[in-house]
């Protein structure tokens, strides 16, 4: 458990000044001149010793994304900031960039000193426009203070922060069509390679990171990779800010870290499940991407990336979405798939057409107007669509449908019988 | 608001012209398309300045184009790809409705349905017939602990339900809007019933 000492965002509810002056008390800006004259190898050797895996999603390891840039380069080199917080059930960088925007800010130059950057762009996503008002503000402090700028914390290093504010795509948040929206085009991904380390913002070597990963960079450095990685599990270490949304008593943010088993995380934090822990059905541990699992997995699964995809789902941004007894569990699923479908960018044929094709079939299972052969056919279609996309939409499309087919079978079977044998009235009224 | 008129000129006022600059300078040379976006939102916050309606007609994106040096229909494609541009005339309270899994688990449905009642708004999209209000379902907003939420304008009313719901749109209607954030009266993201952690960490006065 996760003492309040070893808690990096110390005003994750926003009960303290965010601005600079109370960023300032609350450690943040502390000696990072002396943090940028470690150098850019010591720096990127600390993260990668501290264990910090991307907390966007994909859980890579931030140091080693951070090393792939070019040692040299004739052209300039970008950190890009993934502030499109869209994941559903996700609400963890709007409490970092509204109530903590001087970690976030510090983080770029931390960071973008790592890699030779000579700017960050923020991307924040449109939503959030009076959290963009907040970050600005401290961005302009920073400046002015001679944080960022010609002279960054009075080391001699040049550097800017920017920020950009999206316009309410989903798919921005997938870091090559984010690179193509902040160019001033549709948010189309891009073919992998060339990787962004090569080929990113305006063709030049960039490196898309996540808020929290970034924000969290400074302390690192400052209180040492081995505080941080004896925090969490092996090869998840660290903390992690996690969110508890759906049927708990008390929904909330919370940073605890990696490797909280699932049940004490809704338990202590979220005042429980609503009814008590035998009225859970299922939960989403990461977001909406990320498979549903049914009450008997979450009794004992821990809350970190390794275990979570041992139990074949995964911790993706960890929010966690809770699901009493009375949840129509293919109806949230079939909202996921709606989602999907709204916010497919329309490049790839089989996410274009399949996450269509899936929620309107999704929509008859809802009702059970369909035969049971039919949940085979579903489960194969989401398997045509996973992995054949340029980027992860379509799998993201595809998991949550898996998961239910996986774990809630009986319950879409049972609503097909339950049609079939509705009283004939019923069939006249349509 | 089917039959709108899609105004023959579009010009920037003064108060966006002296935001143009700053835009443009965060952008390297020659990358000005950048600035598409920020741009779009310009046209769309001085048209609900001059008209009361938040929205970016013709006009404004070919505007926009011969601004940022861009083909008029590399703006066109950008302004109908992004969700938040609203293509035609809305009304003075924009009601953003979340609806997606976690507002849905929270009573989104309630909430759809005191909007559809206090308004008469029937379908999606759809402005009220005094101008007031424009209903749209939107995907996850991101706060998902607060869950339900409508956006309204640019401001989140989180933690609704029937009955507040209610009271925010008659506050609406009165010009008169409530603080945003959650309408239980919680801090934040905290737990209802005040942090269970940071409890023991203490910096200067609270805010």
């Amino acid at each position: 458990m996760l003492e309040d000492k070893d808690r990096i965002f110390t005003n994750l509810y926003g009960l303290y000044d965010p601005m600079l002056k109370g960023a300032r008390a609350r450690g943040d800006w502390d000696g990072t001149k002396a943090i940028l004259e470690k150098g850019r190898e010591a720096i990127v050797e600390e993260v990668k010793a501290s264990g910090l895996r991307g907390r966007g999603g994909a859980g890579f390891p931030t140091g080693l994304k951070w090393s792939f840039m070019p040692k040299q380069s004739d052209r300039p080199c970008y950190l890009v900031v993934n502030a499109d917080e869209s994941e559903p059930g996700t609400c963890k960088d709007r409490d970092i960039i509204r109530h903590d925007p001087h970690k976030l800010v510090e983080g770029c130059l931390v960071a973008g000193f790592a890699m030779g950057a000579c700017a960050a762009y923020i991307y924040i996503r449109g939503e959030f426009a009076n959290e963009a008002k907040v970050l600005q503000a401290a961005i302009d402090e920073a400046y002015d203070a001679g944080l960022i700028g010609k002279d960054s914390c009075g080391s001699g290093y040049p550097f800017d922060v920017f920020l950009h504010r999206g316009a309410g795509a989903y798919i921005c948040g997938e870091e090559t069509g984010l690179l193509e929206s902040l160019e001033g085009k549709k948010g189309l991904p891009r073919l992998k390679p060339p990787f962004p380390a090569a080929v990113g913002l305006y063709g030049c070597p960039s490196t898309v990171n996540n808020v929290e990963s970034i924000a969290v960079a400074p302390t690192i450095m400052r209180r040492g990779a081995a505080w941080f990685s004896s925090l969490g599990r092996p090869k998840n270490s660290g903390p992690k800010v996690f969110c508890i949304s759906g049927h708990v008593n008390r929904p909330c943010n919370v940073e605890e870290e990696l490797g909280i088993p699932l049940r004490e995380l809704i338990e202590k934090y979220a005042g429980g499940v609503r009814g008590g822990w035998d009225n859970l059905l299922a939960v989403i541990p990461g977001g909406a991407s990320v498979p549903v699992i049914p009450k008997s997995v979450c009794d004992d699964v821990l809350m970190d990336f390794d275990s979570l995809r041992e139990a074949r789902t995964g911790l993706g941004t960890a929010a966690v979405i809770v699901m009493d007894k009375s949840t129509d569990i293919i109806k949230a699923i079939a909202r996921l798939s709606k989602f999907y479908m709204h916010e497919s960018c329309g490049q790839c044929t089989p996410c274009r057409e399949g996450t269509g094709w899936m929620w309107r079939v999704m929509t008859r299972m809802v009702e059970g107007r369909a035969e049971v052969p039919e949940i085979d056919t579903l489960d194969q279609v989401t398997r045509q669509i996973e992995g054949h996309t340029i980027c992860a939409l379509g799998d993201a499309a595809a998991w949550p449908i898996q998961g239910l087919i996986r774990h809630f079978r009986p319950a879409m079977e049972a609503r097909i019988a339950a049609y079939r044998a509705r009283p004939p009235m019923r069939m006249a009224a349509e | 608001m089917s039959d709108f008129v899609q105004p023959e000129h579009f010009a920037f006022d003064a108060e966006s012209e002296a935001a143009i600059p700053p835009l443009l300078a965060k952008y390297p040379p020659g990358k000005q398309a950048s600035a598409v976006l920020p741009m779009l939102y310009l046209v769309q916050n001085q048209l609900k300045r001059q008209t009361g309606s938040a929205w970016v007609p013709t006009a404004g994106m070919n505007e926009v184009a011969r601004r940022l040096d861009m083909a008029p229909i590399r703006v066109y494609e950008v302004a109908t790809f992004y969700f938040m541009f609203n293509l035609k005339p809305i009304g003075v309270w924009h009601l953003q409705v979340c609806t997606t899994t976690p507002c849905w688990l929270r009573g989104s449905d309630d909430v759809v349905a005191a909007c559809r009642a206090a308004t008469g708004i029937q379908g999606w999209g759809e402005t009220s017939a005094d101008g007031v209000f424009t209903m749209t379902e939107v995907e996850c907003v991101g706060g998902c602990v607060n869950a339900p939420i409508i956006q309204v304008n640019d401001d989140f009313y989180e933690d609704l339900d029937a009955e507040s719901t209610k009271h925010l749109l008659d506050a609406l209607r009165r010009g008169a809007p409530p603080k945003p954030g959650s309408m239980k009266g919680r801090q934040t993201s905290a737990p209802e019933g005040g942090p269970t952690t940071l409890t023991t960490l203490h910096f200067g006065a609270e805010s």
